[in-house]
């Protein structure tokens, strides 16, 4: 009911709720980096308790600061990219947070190609992982053979996007469960067919050296003028590049008439056709860019982590990346962030908890499935142009 | 568009003249179910044309395989001088056919606006590079598309275009109805088909519908209408000419007076007097 008089309103907003946002955003900045940078559990603990109260408490005041910056896009992404840039230089000196920064990244490029198909498309994807390590092992054999850094990220996402072709026909063919049942196969295919398979290294996995952009080494350490910084700064830059772009992209596509056929087809497939919309060109465009988007994402990590195995693009690394679609919201880039540092980080920080963290995932999506079935930030209504006051 | 109706200057001429819709000998099986049965039907250009029928007589079925959604066992289908049969449900549109379901098939998270613009998709640039690239031009798009929703949208009620940019699933019925008849319109279709649009109103919301609906009719005296109802009193008020379907086929034909006259409809209806 108020939908439209906010739309209005948001182009109005006070630079003093915009100012408020800002900080917010900056205090959200210095709880990544404390969230990032501890190793005790009773901080981390804390870190959680407070976020929550924080997301709880803050809700009745938060669409005003959200309207004012959702009013000024471009702001709001640039003020992201900014705000992980100086995380990333507050934690320059400690390699593993800024890996685990990076990992984040790099899963929320994947997860936003996903959520193109399944928030926007209805394509329930269970094979990311096999998408991501198409991309990896594109990555591994290119990158072996001279091809340079640039076009092996590229390349990945084309190789991980023409891999989806070969299931278009049936995932086109079939519906709901059944096309998910359908990439539930490709995954394990996709897994089994690698530790078979003995010219791409099977159990044993294949090496992969740093990313080179022309001469720009990313395994070496970076002086940063008053100090050095470890190389994962390199890889946060090109992972948060990335990531920001798919980001963009992933908003462009929602916001725009490609986006709404999307949505047409997610809903009711029988009214799209009966309107003319092409369903299955939608639902090619979708598989299609999301898949690109994982293969990128993948080549990435195959070449910052140097090592890749089978094991890494298992059929339980596609249900991560489902479960950060879920804990987000299903059809939000934005919420993708919170929840890919929830289910990779926490893991991480909590060691004991490693044995049981797909216990963990399980017991955080029936919860989210009964007390907030929509995700952290679920999806908004449509602006295709927000701020502008049309 | 309306070269053919401002050509016509009567009943008689209408006739003659080649009818917009023509089908002949449709059936569609099931299995071993018949729901349509050779069916001969056609619609004259600018008609309305009210489809009645009791329940499972295949009103609808005859909708859905006029929209390509059916593929039909036998029998041919022409539209405009054109043989659609066996075309895919979006080649149908493009022809110039537009419906609404019984059960509406709104997207109810979605805005009006969206609803609108999901009917309106032929005419919008729906290309990756365009819409992710070309902002500027979209936007243009966009300004142009967001005036003519409006637009249509106060052909029906000016509250509804107040409410364009509001989820349709928060919108009452009759309001929902409208969306789905504005999603409908927004393409200038030449045929437009109603499925019951009555159903799930009161007596009151189904008469301001059908005012409605007869004030876009009388901004758009080209347009052609099939209407299924059950509702006899919109039927009578509407049709020009009704088409009574009992297991799939034509049983009567004719003004609604007539037709509702007619012993055969009676029993269709009631069922067979006993002695």
């Amino acid at each position: 009911m108020t939908g439209s008089a906010a739309t209005r309103g948001a182009a109005r907003s006070h630079s003093g709720d915009l100012l408020v946002a800002t900080a917010a955003v900056a205090a959200i900045g210095a709880w990544l980096w404390a969230f990032l940078a501890t190793d005790s559990v009773g901080v981390l603990a804390g870190l959680l308790a407070f976020a929550a109260a924080a997301f709880v408490f803050g809700r009745r005041a938060a669409p005003r600061y959200r309207r004012a910056l959702a009013a000024r896009p471009r702001m709001a992404t640039s003020l992201g990219v900014l705000t992980v840039c100086v995380v990333a230089v507050a934690l320059h000196d400690q390699p593993y947070p800024l890996l685990m920064l990076c990992t984040v990244l790099l899963f929320v490029v994947a997860c936003i190609g996903l959520d193109i198909q399944t928030g926007h498309c209805g394509l329930v994807n269970f094979a990311g992982a096999a998408f991501f390590g198409t991309g990896a092992y594109t990555a591994a054999i290119l990158a072996a053979h001279g091809v340079p850094d640039p076009a092996v990220i590229f390349a990945g996402g084309v190789v991980a996007a023409a891999a989806g072709s070969l299931l278009i026909l049936p995932v086109l063919r079939t519906r709901g469960y059944y096309a998910a049942l359908v990439t539930i196969a490709f995954g394990i295919l996709f897994s089994t067919f690698l530790e078979v398979n003995d010219s791409l290294g099977g159990p044993q996995g294949l090496k992969l050296h740093g990313i080179d952009f022309f001469g720009w080494r990313f395994n070496r350490d970076v002086n940063l003028g008053w100090t050095t910084a470890s190389f994962y700064v390199n890889y946060v830059v090109l992972s948060l590049a990335l990531a920001a772009g798919a980001f963009v992209f992933a908003r462009r596509i929602e916001r725009s008439w490609l986006g709404l056929a999307f949505d047409a087809v997610r809903l009711d497939e029988i009214a799209a056709a009966t309107f003319g919309i092409g369903v299955g060109r939608a639902k090619i465009i979708a598989f299609t860019l999301g898949n690109f988007l994982c293969g990128v994402a993948g080549s990435v990590y195959a070449m910052m982590q140097g090592f890749i195995a089978p094991n890494n693009f298992t059929f339980g690394e596609s249900l991560i990346l489902v479960s950060i679609l879920i804990l987000g919201g299903i059809g939000n880039p934005l919420g993708i962030l919170p929840a890919a540092l929830i289910i990779i980080v926490v893991p991480q920080k909590l060691q004991f908890i490693q044995e049981y963290r797909f216990l963990l995932y399980g017991v955080l999506v029936v919860l989210i499935l009964l007390f907030r079935p929509e995700g952290l930030l679920p999806r908004r209504i449509r602006d295709y142009f927000p701020g502008s006051g049309a | 568009m309306t070269a053919a109706a401002d050509t016509m200057d009567g009943p008689a001429r209408e006739a003659a003249a080649a009818p917009l819709l023509a089908c002949a000998g449709l059936t569609m099986r099931f299995g071993g179910l018949v729901a349509l049965d050779a069916l001969d039907l056609h619609v004259a250009q600018g008609e309305i044309l009210g489809l009645i029928g009791p329940n499972g007589s295949g009103k609808t079925t005859f909708f859905n395989v006029l929209t390509g959604l059916y593929r039909a066992s036998g029998g041919r289908i022409a539209f405009a001088g054109r043989d659609i049969t066996g075309l895919a449900p979006q080649a149908v549109y493009r022809a110039g056919i537009a419906r609404t379901f019984q059960r509406s098939r709104l997207c109810l998270p979605l805005t009006v606006f969206d609803n609108v613009m999901i009917g309106n998709h032929l005419r919008l640039s729906h290309g990756a590079c365009f819409n992710v690239f070309r902002r500027g031009a979209l936007r243009r798009q966009y300004d142009e598309a967001v005036g003519a929703a409006r637009s249509l949208a106060a052909t029906f009620n000016a509250q509804l275009a107040a409410r364009l940019f509001d989820a349709a699933g928060t919108l009452d019925m009759i309001d929902r109805r409208r969306v789905e008849i504005c999603r409908a319109l927004v393409n200038t279709p030449r045929l437009l088909l109603l499925d019951e649009p009555s159903a799930g109103m009161t007596r009151g919301e189904t008469r301001e519908l059908m005012d409605d609906i007869l004030q876009v009719r009388a901004a758009r005296p080209a347009l052609t209408i099939v209407i299924i109802e059950h509702e006899m009193n919109v039927i009578e008020r509407m049709t020009q000419r009704c088409v009574v379907l009992n297991y799939g086929s034509k049983i009567a034909e004719g003004p609604f007076r007539a037709v509702a006259a007619d012993r055969g409809v009676q029993e269709a209806y009631l069922g067979q007097a006993v002695a």
